[in-house]
């Protein structure tokens, strides 16, 4: 058991590997544009909501305590609040997508969606535009993360409520923690990115 | 222990006040990150809210991903991943740097 336990959380840690390196490429050619591009980078980021954003990482904090509650928990062979952390996580996810899908919402309302359904007037227009392609790529992959996370902690519910884990056997618990903390790390990283440029 | 010298991750269950420390630490951090923006410190501005991300990602690498309590292997693949994320970053940048520096067609 302690080398199959092992062998899983290694096996998270080499695909969270690709991630970083996935994330990586945009995170870099995000700070080429920036560079060249910063004014109009500057003025994009003006109308991004600070307090959502800010709200919105505060959000994803707790659903990271409760993930890591979640493992703690599975440790000690608790099998209720095991159930109430994992159900807690998954709520705070979905709020967090849900302000996103909100913001989301007001920045195709201002016409600041990348496409035909740009309608920005400003002589940087374009690279205001190039700011939103990326804003858009950026969170809509990390949102896709989270959704995917949530399927993964619905199933690590009803698991967890048939009894499944104990202090012998945690592992998707521990293994779904990595995943749903490194998909935390990426927003710590996308928000004073996206959201923070002065 | 086993004979490599490794901790079993598996028993070794952090303390609850461990986690509730880094979660409070996470929001003043992302408190000071927020406040530190609505201040203008010209070019500095980038840089303290990258250190800022850094520190923050160090806290959930070390408590929340238990790398503090993990085996040298998983060290060895959390590395390698920091090493090739920053040939990405150190190469690109070198390019897109000194691109400048070239003076291309008549020197004369």
């Amino acid at each position: 058991m302690g080398q199959q336990y092992e062998a899983s959380t290694l096996g998270m840690w080499v695909f969270l590997t690709t991630e970083i390196l996935f994330f990586g490429g945009i995170f870099l050619a995000y700070t080429l544009y920036r560079n060249q591009y910063f004014e109009a980078f500057k003025e994009a980021a003006h109308h991004q909501d600070l307090w959502l954003g800010t709200i919105n990482t505060a959000v994803l904090i707790c659903s990271s305590l409760t993930m890591a509650m979640a493992v703690y928990f599975s440790q000690l062979g608790k099998r209720k609040a095991l159930v109430t952390s994992l159900v807690l996580t998954l709520i705070l996810g979905v709020v967090f997508v849900g302000i996103k899908g909100y913001e989301y919402y007001e920045h195709i309302h201002e016409g600041l969606f990348p496409g035909s359904l740009f309608h920005f007037q400003s002589p940087m227009a374009d690279q205001i535009q190039l700011f939103f392609v990326f804003y858009f790529s950026m969170t809509g992959l990390h949102a896709l993360h989270m959704i995917i996370g949530f399927g993964i902690l619905i199933w690590l519910i009803l698991r967890a409520r048939k009894g499944d884990f104990s202090p012998e056997y945690y592992g998707p618990v521990e293994v779904t923690g990595l995943y749903w903390h490194f998909v935390d790390i990426v927003w710590i990283f996308l928000f004073p990115l996206l959201y923070l440029i002065h | 222990m086993d004979t490599l010298g490794n901790a079993d991750p598996q028993h070794h269950v952090p303390a609850k006040s461990t986690y509730f420390v880094i979660f409070f630490l996470l929001l003043i951090f992302t408190a000071l990150t927020v406040s530190a923006t609505l201040v203008d410190l010209g070019s500095w501005n980038a840089p303290i809210a990258m250190t800022i991300a850094i520190a923050k990602t160090v806290l959930v690498v070390l408590y929340f991903m238990h790398l503090r309590h993990s085996t040298r292997l998983t060290w060895v693949v959390v590395a390698a991943a920091v090493l090739w994320l920053a040939v990405l970053f150190a190469l690109t940048i070198a390019d897109f740097a000194t691109r400048k520096w070239l003076v291309y067609g008549d020197v004369n």
